[in-house]
């Protein structure tokens, strides 16, 4: 009985527990690698523009510059999840611009009224195509394509292709700030208070997730993990705070950023936590498996689609509202944009897998891409190939990762550290575990009719 | 047919392929350790196993499709070694792989698909009549008069898989590997297919089979190599070591499986369930009827099989039945608990106390990409919501229960279904079922695919839930295990129930004499 056996285990140290800082499900592993390109590349431009890149003026501009991207990019995972894609979002985002920006300047439509019709004419774009797409049984891309033509033209024809301004109250949820209040402490004190919220509530959310595991019989990570990411996110709030609250006067955290964060944390929850989240998820993975458990996977179609106008609607007028007027050109491209944020996210080209934070920091990852190059005076030209690199290397390299059998960055690194050498071996794509296993046979199954829109089928 | 005693004995002929001391790992698994197998000239040669055993791993291996030198071990082919690369090089060699999923193209005609990557050309173009001659030369040696036009979509599972055979004759096989062959074919279509494989025996061509179909196995095969956890367990020959399937199963399992059914417990209640006249038509074909005036009832702790063979129209049935997801209803009844209740869709089939778990687990039974405990609950979210939010710790901790109840194997429930072996994976799906507490559960090929030890346990899991006094529909092809498991067998014959059959009155005999005529004994209630 010597004292050293009883010694016990003590935790060393694994790469296992640090990839538990950044979510702990499998799930979350694939955001972690495109999580640490995204620090990476902030790493870098910081140092290439002589810390330019985060500097007050620069990340509020930032902010305020690719809002409504981002806003895109939550309906267009949700989209991209359920199997489809909307190639129309910038074309709606124009047409919906030039709609509510006619009818504040012509009928003297108040603007809360006229942010209020956006949304609805969004809303009512949004219904026309789901409607196509979820009963009538037109592919998403065809009717989206239609859509991209059709309201390209609308915009220009109410516009007659001209610039519409829009009045001073409107463009504040394009480019205003959050206002001064309370002493003069030389930072914005809300922006202040909104980092303490944030840092408060990450603080929370993280000691809530350690008792829910608990609760769950799973075992969470050791202590040391919670603790130092606790400590690293409020750092990084702080820093943040501090430099959007110390910009030049009157600037602060942006209108559009307090958006689009109130929209970010709305739809992580109800795609993750409702029963319509989950049904996007299972329409998307396996539609006729859903229809059989009683998903009304035209619905769900529906509401996505409509849901996705209605955001792009929302972008567009924030757009408009920080240009302050409404042209012919608005939302170009935008759509590609958005998909891209979406795929560098993680999310599957099949449907079925993505996350509205992948997208986020997808297309932060873009973002920052775009205003660092920018800073550093490269041109259009050439911010465009690199950006069209950087969409096929991230998405080609986890492709490449999945096929060699490791399920992501992290996992490759937990298993570099084990005693044997790394085994380059393909083991196909099959998801299988047990190798050996064979799959079960797939006869000619009967495909549910359920879900086949009724004018596919024949007239009884 | 029958094969005479002396192309049975194949002791004698000379050695065709050796495969020596087979170790096949990936990582953290060994799926192959040690594995020997000598497969003699003119001879069927079968490989048994439980699922996940490692026997399509070997024909991997064997196939070229794990390439030279990630395996260890030799592969000798005709006296000389064997370094495949890919299946490229293996099929020059002569050994050829057909897998269970066939890999035809739908939309290609039977010539394109016979030539695909192997087009005769003449001055660089491809020469599409000598193509076509050859075409039906080939599928006249596997017994197929289709004309070679016409597109692969269009014949039957049974025919595409004839044309792999013929594409393979293509290719000058000497050893031709058949992955679960008749997994997807009929009766009769299973039974050309093995005569034709003892044909082309007769004519020099070995033939390693994988299969689960023990009876086909005693019926085709020479000799029978068993494996187990990826090991060799004994190389059996069939004629001389008197093999039968209980002999097969007790190398497979490494036991004898004595009950493989479970005791039956008597406490039937009342009928709960009827369906009146049920006319379902087909969803394309307007006037082709798949469910024909059909009318059954299930009593309460009662399993009703249902017998009929593919195509009879026994899934139809069940699909319509369950929300109409089948075809365009006509007319019919549904009446539970002595009232009609109207089923239009999916949802008003689960909140009417229906489950129905699909014969095609993976395309119509489960989402490959979720997790294990979101499955389970998948089907009635809302019992586990308030306002429509999901209550995630309830739905853990209802797949934990799931989990022990059933003995799901997995480390934990937040493993994805896509992991599991097919065995658990459909273990998954009927605690999904479970878990929407039906009355009646209707169960299309619950044992589809799924070694013997995980089928004992499904059937045990079915005589619980009757025992709970819920209604079971089990349709099977199986007819042991129909027998085997059911109070109450019905058939069906194009379409009609033809049959009524009290369990302990059936034999494989009656049964298959009312699947295959319309001539009825009048279905008497």
């Amino acid at each position: 009985m010597t004292a050293s056996t009883e010694a016990p285990a003590k935790k060393r140290f694994s790469f296992r527990d640090l990839g538990k800082m950044f979510g702990g499900g499998s799930s979350n592993v694939r955001q972690f690698g495109i999580l640490f390109s995204l620090i990476a590349i902030i790493v870098l431009f910081q140092i290439l523009t002589d810390g330019l890149t985060l500097s007050s003026g620069n990340l509020i501009n930032l902010v305020s510059q690719y809002a409504y991207i981002l806003i895109l990019a939550i309906g267009m995972v949700m989209v991209i999840i359920a199997g489809h894609i909307d190639l129309s979002v910038g074309s709606v985002a124009a047409f919906v611009g030039i709609v509510v920006a006619t009818a504040m300047q012509q009928w003297n439509l108040p603007w809360p009224l006229g942010i209020v019709l956006g949304l609805v004419v969004g809303a009512l774009i949004g219904a026309w195509q789901g409607w196509w797409v979820a009963f009538v049984g037109v592919p998403a891309f065809i009717v989206t394509l239609a859509g991209m033509l059709i309201f390209r033209g609308g915009n220009q024809l109410i516009g007659n292709a001209n610039t519409i301004p829009v009045p001073q109250g409107f463009t504040e949820i394009g480019a205003g700030y959050l206002p001064e209040v309370g002493p003069d402490t030389g930072y914005n004190n809300l922006t202040l208070l909104l980092g303490l919220i944030i840092a408060l509530a990450v603080i929370f959310m993280e000691f809530r997730a350690r008792r829910v595991q608990r609760t769950m019989g799973s075992q969470p990570a050791p202590l040391w993990v919670s603790i130092i990411k606790v400590v690293v996110l409020v750092v990084v709030i702080g820093f943040a705070s501090v430099l959007f609250a110390g910009g030049r006067v009157g600037t602060s955290f942006p209108i559009s950023g307090i958006i689009l964060g109130v929209l970010v944390l709305v739809y992580s929850f109800v795609t993750r936590n409702t029963i319509f989240g989950r049904h996007i998820y299972s329409v998307g993975g396996n539609k006729h498996a859903a229809e059989l458990s009683g998903v009304k996977s035209r619905r769900i179609d529906f509401l996505v689609m409509m849901n996705m106008s209605t955001l792009a609607a929302l972008a567009g007028m924030i757009f408009v509202a920080r240009s302050q007027a409404s042209g012919p050109q608005d939302g170009i491209g935008w759509e590609l944009d958005a998909i891209a944020a979406v795929f560098i996210g993680g999310a599957a080209v099949a449907g079925g897998i993505g996350t509205v934070g992948g997208s986020i920091i997808g297309g932060l990852v873009m973002a920052v891409l775009n205003n660092g190059l920018q800073l550093l005076g490269v041109g259009a030209d050439r911010v465009q190939i690199i950006k069209g690199l950087v969409l096929l290397v991230a998405v080609g390299l986890d492709v490449w990762n999945k096929s060699q059998g490791r399920p992501s960055i992290i996992g490759f690194l937990t298993k570099n550290r084990r005693k044997d050498k790394l085994d380059l071996e393909p083991t196909s794509s099959s998801p299988s575990v047990g190798a050996g296993e064979a799959p079960s046979e797939d006869p000619q199954g009967l495909v549910p009719t359920a879900g086949t829109p009724d004018t596919s089928r024949p007239r009884g | 047919m029958e094969t005479g005693p002396d192309t049975r004995d194949t002791r004698d002929n000379p050695v065709i392929l050796e495969m020596r001391s087979i170790t096949k790992e990936f990582p953290g698994v060994k799926a192959l350790s040690d594995v020997s197998i000598t497969v003699r000239a003119n001879e069927i040669h079968a490989i048994c196993g439980e699922n996940g055993a490692g026997k399509s791993t070997l024909m991997k291996v064997l196939s070229g499709v794990y390439p030279y030198g990630t395996y260890t071990g030799d592969i000798l082919f005709q006296g000389s070694e064997m370094r495949f690369r890919d299946i490229k090089s293996s099929e020059s060699a002569g050994i050829v792989i057909i897998h269970q999923e066939l890999a035809l193209i739908p939309e290609l005609s039977i010539t394109e698909n016979i030539f695909l990557g192997n087009e005769p050309t003449r001055f660089g173009a491809i020469d599409w009549v000598t193509a076509k001659k050859r075409a039906i030369e080939l599928l006249a040696r596997v017994g197929l008069s289709d004309d070679p036009d016409t597109q692969i979509k269009n014949i039957g599972v049974g025919k595409q898989q004839l044309v792999e055979i013929a594409k393979a004759l293509n290719k000058s096989v000497k050893l031709l590997i058949l992955d679960e062959p008749t997994a997807a074919l009929n009766e009769a279509d299973s039974q050309h297919l093995l005569d034709l494989i003892l044909g082309l025996k007769s004519r020099g061509i070995s033939s390693i089979m994988i299969s689960h179909k023990l009876n086909e196995i005693e019926r085709v095969s020479d000799a029978i190599t068993i494996i187990r956890d990826g090991k060799t367990i004994e190389t059996l020959d069939v004629k001389a070591d008197g093999v039968n399937e209980d002999r097969i199963i007790r190398g497979m399992v490494g036991r004898t499986l004595e009950n493989r059914f479970p005791e039956r417990s008597s406490n039937i209640g009342e009928v709960f369930f009827e369906i009146k006249n049920w006319n379902v038509q087909h969803p394309q074909v307007a006037e082709r009827m798949v469910v024909k005036n059909s009318s059954f009832y299930v009593r309460r702790g009662e399993v009703v099989g249902f017998a009929g063979l593919m195509g009879a129209g026994r899934t139809e049935l069940a699909m319509s039945i369950f929300g109409r997801s089948y075809g365009n209803f006509i007319s019919g009844e549904i009446v539970k608990d002595g009232k009609e209740i109207q089923i239009r869709n999916v949802t008003e089939a689960i909140n009417n106390g229906l489950a129905y778990v699909s014969e095609d687990r993976k395309a119509l039974g489960l989402n490959l990409l979720d997790d294990i405990k979101r499955s389970v609950v998948s089907a009635k979210l809302k019992k586990i919501a308030k306002a429509e939010v999901v209550n995630d710790i309830a739905e853990f901790q209802i797949a934990e229960q799931y989990r022990k109840s059933l003995r799901i194997k997995t480390p934990t429930v937040n493993e994805g279904v896509g992991k599991l072996s097919g065995g658990n994976q459909q273990k998954v799906v009927l605690a999904k079922w479970m878990f929407t507490d039906p009355d009646l559960l209707i169960l299309d090929e619950p044992t589809r695919g799924i070694d013997v030890g995980a089928k004992t346990e499904i059937y045990g899991i079915i005589r619980d839930l009757a025992a709970q006094g819920k209604g079971v529909i089990m349709i099977s092809s199986e007819l042991p295990e129909l027998l085997g498991v059911s109070d109450r067998i019905y058939t069906i014959f194009e379409g009609a129930i033809t049959n009524d059959i009290p369990a302990e009155e059936a034999d494989p005999e009656t049964l298959m004499r009312s699947m295959t005529s319309m001539k009825t004994k009048a279905v008497t209630k």
